[in-house]
């Protein structure tokens, strides 16, 4: 079975906060049983403070999923709707003290059914943007759709495109057969052939850079891919941002998910690699949070984690 | 806490007989079987009398039909594989819908590869229709793969009356029998199957030794190519100690076979009848009236199977799940799906799988904690009404995801 952690087990075996809170004024409800997963969290928020003073859930699914909304309604009782909106799922994973790759769709399931839920109390339209594949990177929790979209949206042709770009295949490379026949059935669709052997696009991007840009100019360029690296986190719950630009260290704003998280230095590790070979120079990237202080203007928020 | 163990299509326990006989392949008679030496002694011998006691349990007519391999899934892959290997002109394979990943990966490997793979439907009770079946016999089917009995419901496929229509067409016939073997008698002399697939955990011998069983004159290529071991049909150092294992099992499921089809029979069936009667809207999957007498899979509705397994496996017994969740995938079963089992219910499935190990105070034991852990699930579950104890009218329409 799962190596569940002993936090994962204690919320399973005696879950805090179960059932339908009585008065409930906000209620989300995510997933179908169908997928195997259906969770219903119940809110009681008080109107003027808009603090959670209750919370309470109805989970069809597994240990995991059990547990992960056991957990979440403990984070959220007491915060205000605002405060709460922040928690991630990657917040609820590491409450439990960390979730099996395979498993982490049940913190995203936690973290949904919370935005439906503020949603529904403030009258508002909630859409899930969240489509999800079946798990083709075991290392770095990476479904086929996510992979599916990246290879669409930046053109990918390789496997270590893949990796560039969503970090699957970094790891163990158990997936690799797996991300080639992703490769197969875009680039067909695309009319191009799979070609196992091509090199990676950014090595072609690099040599076609041949003129000096200014100083606009290659800022610009930084920005533009550290801007491709948001779709992936931002599917993790997280978000990056480029704050300033001091001779050869990009200083960026990692936010939400990722702030804090230990995928965070890999983040930052890729996106340096990405952005030197895109450049064709060195390039650190560092958190803005250890940019020199006199320029601290821009940060208006360093994560909550 | 009890320690009962209800997962034996998993895998079982290596019988301690079976333990005796294999330890002295591991110490004194180390040797290499094709050694002359004295450390070699008696090795080719046991071997031999291995290979007796697979044939005698499955009824096949020469000992050199037996081809010993290093599990349940290198003989599915054998089979097929030499089957087209041999037959390069016929692109189709007809399997089921239900079989074990050790088949349906792998022919849907061989579809990328341009072969039309017919994988037959099963009804709500996992049954085939024979003449659906019939009617893809043809002269471009290079092989019928079908299993002999299923591993999840347990429902037994009529493969001796198939293997003799394949015959009847020119097609050759396998079958992946792990889970049949040693839990029904077979004469295979007597049917027109060609290759059959026997893997040793399954009948109390060790992990990682299997059986392929060749019908003389059926057209064959290796899959692994190299010394004479096999007689060159699988090539590589031959595993002694488990191979001598395997036979020892082999000899304990002929003397045991009746109490398997009786004692064994009624636990289970006592176990089931106890759960479907204690626990309302909990139903028996598969084929009631042909089933394994080991096997029983029931499914819970608006409960999650891991959930379930999580709690029994609390309360100190052991089984297992078709949930999507306890392999990963989001899917529930393939099995429950072909049959298609309502969502409500697949995700919901509980196997027990019982052996010669276990004993009627074992079923008590599960019929006492099991209505008390669905209950506690849906207590939890949305779809289920806990005043009334009833699942909520129309489930679907009661939980109604706002982006739905
Ligand atoms: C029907 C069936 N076929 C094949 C296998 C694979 O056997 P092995 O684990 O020996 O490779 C199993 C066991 O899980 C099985 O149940
Ligand atoms: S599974 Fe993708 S790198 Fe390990």
């Amino acid at each position: 079975m799962w190596d569940y952690s002993d936090k994962v087990k204690d919320h399973f075996f005696n879950p805090k906060n179960a059932g339908a809170v009585e008065g409930a004024n906000a209620i989300g409800e995510v997933g179908s049983i169908s997928c195997g997963d259906a969770l219903r969290l119940t809110l009681k928020v008080n109107e003027d403070s808009e603090v959670i003073e209750d919370a309470g859930f109805q989970t069809f699914g597994c240990g995991s999923a059990i547990a992960s909304s056991s957990v979440l309604t403990e984070i959220i009782k007491g915060l205000t709707l605002d405060d709460a909106l922040k928690v991630t799922n990657q917040d609820i994973a590491a409450e439990l003290d960390g979730l099996p790759p395979e498993k982490m769709h049940c913190s995203v399931m936690g973290r949904e059914a919370l935005q439906a839920a503020v949603a529904n109390y403030r009258g508002e339209e909630w859409k899930d943007d969240h489509e999800e594949g079946a798990l083709v990177c075991k290392c770095f929790a990476i479904d086929a759709v996510m992979i599916e979209e990246m290879v669409w949206a930046n053109k990918l042709r390789t496997v270590e495109d893949v990796t560039n770009f969503t970090k699957a295949g970094g790891g163990c490379a158990a997936c690799h057969e797996d991300i080639e026949a992703i490769l197969e059935k875009v680039m067909k669709e695309r009319g191009e052939t799979f070609d196992p052997s091509a090199a990676p696009i950014e090595k072609v991007e690099a040599k076609a850079e041949k003129k000096p840009l200014t100083n606009l100019q290659r800022i610009k360029k930084i920005e533009e891919v550290i801007m491709s690296f948001r779709p992936q986190l931002m599917a993790d719950g997280g978000d990056v941002e480029l704050v300033e630009v001091i001779g050869n260290t990009a200083y960026v704003n990692m936010t939400g998910a990722c702030s804090g998280c230990q995928m965070s230095s890999m983040t930052i590790a890729g996106i340096q690699q990405r952005l030197m070979e895109v450049m064709a120079e060195f390039i650190k990237v560092v958190p803005a949070s250890q940019m020199p202080t006199s320029e601290l203007v821009n940060i208006k928020e360093v994560g909550h984690a | 806490m009890p320690d009962i163990y209800l997962d034996n299509n998993a895998t079982t326990k290596v019988d301690s007989v079976v333990v005796d006989a294999m330890i002295p392949f591991f110490t004194e008679q180390f040797g290499n079987p094709s050694s002359i030496h004295r450390f070699a002694d008696g090795v080719a011998k046991a071997i031999k009398k291995a290979r007796s006691q697979v044939q005698e349990l499955i009824g096949a007519e020469h000992d050199s039909e037996i081809i010993f391999t290093s599990c349940g899934t290198e003989s599915d892959s054998t089979a097929i594989l030499s089957a087209i290997k041999a037959q390069p002109n016929r692109k189709e394979i007809i399997t089921t819908a239900v079989e074990h990943p050790a088949i349906l990966n792998l022919v849907d490997n061989l579809e990328k590869e341009g072969y039309t793979i017919h994988r037959m439907p099963v009804d709500k009770c996992g049954r085939l229709n024979l003449d659906a079946y019939k009617n893809l016999l043809s002269d471009q089917v290079a092989i019928v793969s079908v299993m002999w009995a299923n591993n999840e419901t347990g429902t037994i496929f009529p493969v001796v009356e198939m293997a003799e229509m394949a015959n009847a067409a020119g097609v050759m016939f396998h079958t992946d029998a792990v889970q049949a073997v040693g839990k029904i008698p077979m004469m295979l002399q007597d049917t027109k199957i060609d290759m059959l697939s026997i893997s040793g955990h399954k009948l109390h011998a060790p992990k990682g030794i299997g059986v392929l069983y060749l019908r003389r004159g059926t057209r064959y290529r290796p899959l692994l190519r190299g010394g004479h071991q096999e007689r060159g049909r699988r090539a590589g150092t031959e595993n002694t100690a488990s191979i001598v294992g395997l036979g020892k099992a082999c000899e304990l499921a002929i003397e045991h076979m009746e109490y398997e089809n009786v004692q064994v029979k009624a636990m289970r069936d006592r176990l089931e009848q106890g759960i479907v009667e204690a626990i309302p809207h909990s139903f028996i999957t598969g084929d009631l009236n042909n089933r394994l007498p080991n096997t029983t899979d029931i499914a819970f509705e608006y409960i999650e199977g891991e959930a379930i397994l999580m709690l029994l496996n609390k309360a100190g017994i052991a089984a297992s799940s078709g949930s999507a969740c306890t392999s990963g995938s989001l899917e529930p079963s393939h099995v429950m799906r072909a049959m298609d089992i309502p969502y409500t219910a697949a995700h919901g499935t509980i196997r027990f799988s019982f052996s010669r190990y276990n004993s009627m105070s074992d079923v008590d034991e599960v019929l006492k904690v099991m209505p008390s852990i669905v209950a506690t699930l849906r207590k939890l579950s949305p779809y289920w009404d806990s005043i009334n104890n009833e699942p909520v009218a129309d489930p679907e329409q009661a939980f109604q995801p706002s982006y739905a």
